[in-house]
């Protein structure tokens, strides 16, 4: 009876730690793949301007140096800075941008917006504009733009209508609305506008050039790593997701501390469970315990056969915990959903997460064991016999 | 071993020998209380020794020194010519394993399995795993206990006397030079306590096992070969029995 009732505490334990993962695990990615879907994992940009006074150094003054303004630039060698890391093994994706502030005007309605010019090709490889069109098409040509739908509703227009597009210095031009996205923060939708790379250099006097390169890496977790790699290598400027979303990385780190915290809690009340299931048993069984040692057997037998007990009602915990923890899951997915019916995120039932679930409970099962296990070798028989 | 199938034959060769054997409990505290005062008894191979005496006299205190179970606080005990006094807990968890069975007032068997897996149980002590050779020594004991039909059952399904008998056949498992028989009749009626007093008489004549047999009842006591009286820790009478 004992053992049943320690085998569903166990498993309720392991399938809510199974469950927990899952979910946190399918926020996680489902967050990360929100951000991300927006941005590159990692930006190249041309190093800073600063001010370098023309001193002979044995002299020292003070000097108050002012910052110079940062002209929309072009990456030095760009080419070949984009295809030394387009050969790096972590890179997937590698796509040159060329981007600035520009002016939306229609009419009377004039808005700032960002214009990013790029080679669609090789941008979509890191941005699936297309999967974000609400309207129209994305395959950009020289006299097209793709706005976003904030800007669209600001401007009144809709696919097939013409935008000015201008320029501080005075440059303008006239591009066909061909698409409108949403790529999900307003103010996003509102900035960002995209035309093909030509027509941006062309507008943003980078005749040849480009502002950045966008960069996408096969474990998103290193992109900071393979950032300063790049930096070091190329000497331009390397922003990672991780730099650039600090904030948001610092708080899905403390969201997987806190879950850890939990989980070493459920497993530390599986360990007492376990462990005042066993004591029990042993005051229970002294006597048998007695005559066993009275017959030849050893203390470490009797350690053993404890410690396999705890051992086994892990892991017998959790196999059905595991179970429990799939079925939330499954149920989880059914029933929670979004207003269109797709799943709120999908969760993400990984078998390595049952597999250190099983394993974890079975050492946790064992170490609870041990307090049990050595009190039962310690048995005088004697004593345990005349009871 | 089988040449000495008489008891007496081989006498220059004792089981058990215990010289000035002194157990206390509570030592070094104000309530230090000495229950054997120097015991001296020799039980040849093949002898079967009534252990007689009043309760509380040191009868059990006697026998949990002489398995092994309890170490003396002074004197000397020889199990098979050899001195124990210098074993650690792991050599006297052997000897004890290979020289020593006991059957007890309660039976103690495990109540999970079933009489043959019980019977096995000091085999599998010893050896881990169990073979063939074990189940096969298993029904041998359980044909001589007379439970054959019953080697299947779970203990917990059968009489109180046909436990005791599984205890019996248990305690004989490993062959012991010494069996040590804490009161094994006291739960059981006339018949059943006859019948399992029989049983260790005629191990003790086939297999030459020595057995000190701890009783309140005087019939039994007058069916074996000496009768020792104890009485507040001492040995009071030593006789053999005239038959």
């Amino acid at each position: 009876m004992q053992t049943l009732f320690i085998v569903v505490g166990v498993s309720i334990g392991v399938g809510v730690i199974i469950f927990m993962s899952a979910t946190l695990a399918g926020q996680q990615t489902n967050i990360i793949k929100r951000v991300l879907s927006s941005q590159p994992h990692i930006t190249l940009l041309p190093p800073q301007e600063v001010a370098r006074p023309l001193r002979a150094p044995p002299i020292a003054e003070a000097a108050i140096v002012q910052k110079p303004f940062q002209r929309v630039r072009s990456i030095d060698q760009w080419q070949k800075i984009a295809a030394e890391v387009g050969r790096m093994r972590s890179v997937t994706a590698v796509s040159p941008m060329a981007s600035g502030p520009v002016l939306a005007v229609r009419g009377d309605a004039t808005r700032a917006v960002t214009l990013l010019g790029m080679d669609p090709v090789a941008y979509y490889r890191i941005i699936a504009l297309p999967e974000k069109l609400i309207k129209g098409r994305a395959n950009l040509t020289a006299d097209d733009i793709v706005i976003g739908m904030e800007l669209a509703s600001d401007l009144g227009v809709t696919v097939g209508d013409k935008l000015r597009v201008t320029v501080a210095s005075g440059q303008a031009a006239t591009l066909n609305i061909i698409g409108i996205v949403d790529l999900g923060n307003k103010g996003v939708n509102q900035r960002n506008t995209y035309a093909a790379l030509h027509t941006a250099q062309a507008l943003l006097g980078l005749t040849g050039g480009v502002s950045s390169i966008d960069l996408t890496v096969d474990d998103i977790y290193a992109a900071e790593n393979v950032a300063q790699a790049i930096s070091a290598a190329t000497g331009v400027e390397a922003d990672s997701w991780i730099r650039t979303n600090a904030q948001f990385y610092t708080a899905i780190n403390a969201q997987i501390i806190a879950n850890t915290v939990l989980r070493i809690c459920v497993a530390l009340a599986i360990a007492f469970g376990i462990a005042a299931v066993l004591i029990v048993s042993v005051v229970q069984k002294s006597k048998e315990i007695g005559i066993l040692r009275a017959m030849g057997t050893s203390q470490g037998q009797v350690m053993r056969v404890f410690l396999l007990q705890g051992a086994v009602l892990g892991l017998a915990g959790s196999l059905f915990g595991s179970v429990l923890g799939a079925a939330a899951i499954h149920a989880w997915q059914t029933l929670v959903k979004n207003p269109d019916g797709t799943p709120l995120f999908p969760l993400v039932m990984d078998p390595h997460l049952f597999a250190y679930s099983a394993i974890l409970a079975m050492l946790t099962g064992l170490a609870a064991a041990v307090a049990p296990a050595v009190r039962a070798a310690r048995l005088d028989p004697v004593v345990a016999i005349r009871g | 071993m089988d040449n000495a199938s008489i008891p007496g034959a081989g006498a220059n060769q004792s089981v058990l020998r215990l010289e000035g054997i002194r157990k206390a409990y509570g030592v070094g505290t104000p309530i230090e209380t000495e229950v054997l005062h120097g015991i001296d008894l020799r039980l040849e191979r093949g002898e079967f020794c009534a252990l007689m005496g009043p309760s509380g006299s040191g009868k059990s205190t006697l026998l949990n020194v002489v398995g092994l179970l309890d170490r003396p606080t002074g004197g000397k005990l020889f199990i098979n010519d050899s001195e124990t006094s210098h074993l650690d807990d792991k050599a006297l968890t052997r000897l004890r394993g290979y020289s020593i069975g006991f059957v007890f007032q309660y039976h103690y068997l495990l109540p999970a399995f079933t009489a043959a897996e019980n019977v096995m149980m000091p085999m599998l002590a010893d050896r881990g795993r169990p073979n063939d050779d074990m189940r096969r020594r298993a029904e041998l004991l359980l044909e001589r206990v007379q439970l054959t039909p019953w080697r299947d059952s779970l203990v917990v399904n059968m009489s109180g006397g046909q436990q005791q008998r599984v205890a019996v056949a248990r305690a004989l498992a490993m062959n012991p030079a010494l069996l040590l028989a804490d009161e094994p009749t006291g739960n059981l009626d006339t018949k059943s306590a006859l019948n399992v007093f029989e049983l260790m008489r005629q191990m003790n004549r086939e297999q030459s096992t020595t057995v000190l047999f701890v009783t309140h009842n005087h019939d039994l006591a007058a069916r074996c070969d000496r009768i020792v009286q104890i009485v507040d820790g001492r040995i009071t009478s030593d006789q053999p029995t005239p038959h």
